[in-house]
């Protein structure tokens, strides 16, 4: 139970990770370029530290790189929003922004939870996730309150992910049986913020259409295969392979 | 569209370093965007604590065609090197 807890977080650190990686060596300035995969690492780092943990509750049977490189599509647990793919810069930054607040939100609950590990784990990870919201939040701005071009790209990929953040703040069966925070408590907080920067960003907030979710219990969207076909080719091609 | 964006010079001032030294440069839109940009250049092997940067069209450099008078002169002015002094015996670390 509490494993699938650990896992949940660590594969969502993972793909975000994943995908904020495609973008190495392909932005638009070197500066960028060096951001964002400064960003993928800390979540790579994040996420070893979870998969370490996630092994250790599961008696050591599986290791962290075979919890990460050799479980399937179903048994990942990652949110919906962090799967989806790249897009456009202002698509990659939306997702990160939305996950950037509730990255934030969640980290401060978790440094004051029962669990010693997940404590110091979110404690290391805090510092860590306020630059990265600084970062999106400064860039949503930016981009909002810029030209006409990048304000309407940026309210278009707002619009097509609004769907994936009402998972964020949604509570799944195991982190309800367990002393860990209820994201479901702070979706308050997560509209305020993400409120807040759009309407500095000069953004619409979309309405509150059909939301999605599943991602959290292992129900994904067709992007998670590719992602994991690629990440995992290696593991599954040469079992055991190490650098 | 880096080449629309302004040069600003990097500075850097190391932990034990009492001074900032330059860096590099980089290209960002502002002055904000150019102290995260420093950071996560420049920074990120614990090279610094504390960060300046300086639009590049604000720095007034010396020009390389007037080096011959501005600093050759001093070529034969040992003299200005404090070593002509007599240090007394029992002064240490001089």
């Amino acid at each position: 139970m509490k494993q699938d807890y650990v896992l949940h977080l660590a594969d969502t650190h993972l793909i975000l990770g994943q995908r904020l990686g495609e973008w190495c060596g392909h932005n638009f300035v070197l500066e960028q370029d060096i951001a964002m995969s400064n960003i993928a690492l800390d979540l790579f780092g994040q996420c070893r530290s979870l998969y370490q943990y996630a092994a250790e509750l599961g008696g050591n049977t599986q290791t962290e790189d075979q919890l990460a490189f050799l479980r399937g599509e179903r048994q990942y647990k990652n949110h919906l929003l962090v799967e989806q793919p790249n897009g456009d810069f202002a698509f990659t930054l939306a997702r990160q922004f939305f996950f950037d607040v509730y990255h934030q939100l969640l980290c401060e609950e978790l440094v004051k939870c029962s669990d010693k590990q997940l404590q110091a784990i979110a404690e290391k990870s805090l510092k860590e996730v306020r630059y990265h919201l600084t970062w999106s939040s400064e860039w949503m701005i930016r981009l909002g309150d810029g030209t006409t071009e990048s304000h309407d790209r940026l309210q278009t990929a707002v619009n097509e992910l609004w769907m994936w953040t009402h998972e964020l703040t949604t509570t799944a069966s195991y982190e309800k049986a367990l002393d860990v925070p209820k994201p479901a408590n702070f979706r308050t907080a997560w509209q305020a913020k993400v409120r807040a920067i759009l309407n500095e960003a000069t953004l619409e907030i979309p309405a509150d259409g059909t939301q999605q979710a599943g991602g959290k219990e292992g129900i994904h969207t067709e992007h998670l295969g590719y992602i994991l076909s690629e990440m995992q080719m290696m593991q599954r091609t040469f079992p055991g392979m190490t650098w | 569209m880096s080449k629309d964006w302004p040069l600003w010079e990097v500075f850097i001032r190391s932990r034990q370093g009492l001074d900032h030294k330059h860096v590099g440069s980089l290209h960002a839109p502002d002055a904000r965007m150019a102290m995260e940009n420093a950071r996560d250049v420049y920074t990120r092997r614990q090279e610094g604590v504390s960060i300046w940067v300086v639009e590049s069209k604000n720095i007034h450099a010396s020009n390389p065609d007037e080096a011959a008078q501005f600093y050759d002169p001093a070529e034969d002015k040992v003299y200005r090197h404090p070593t002509f002094y007599n240090v007394p015996d029992d002064i240490e670390h001089m």
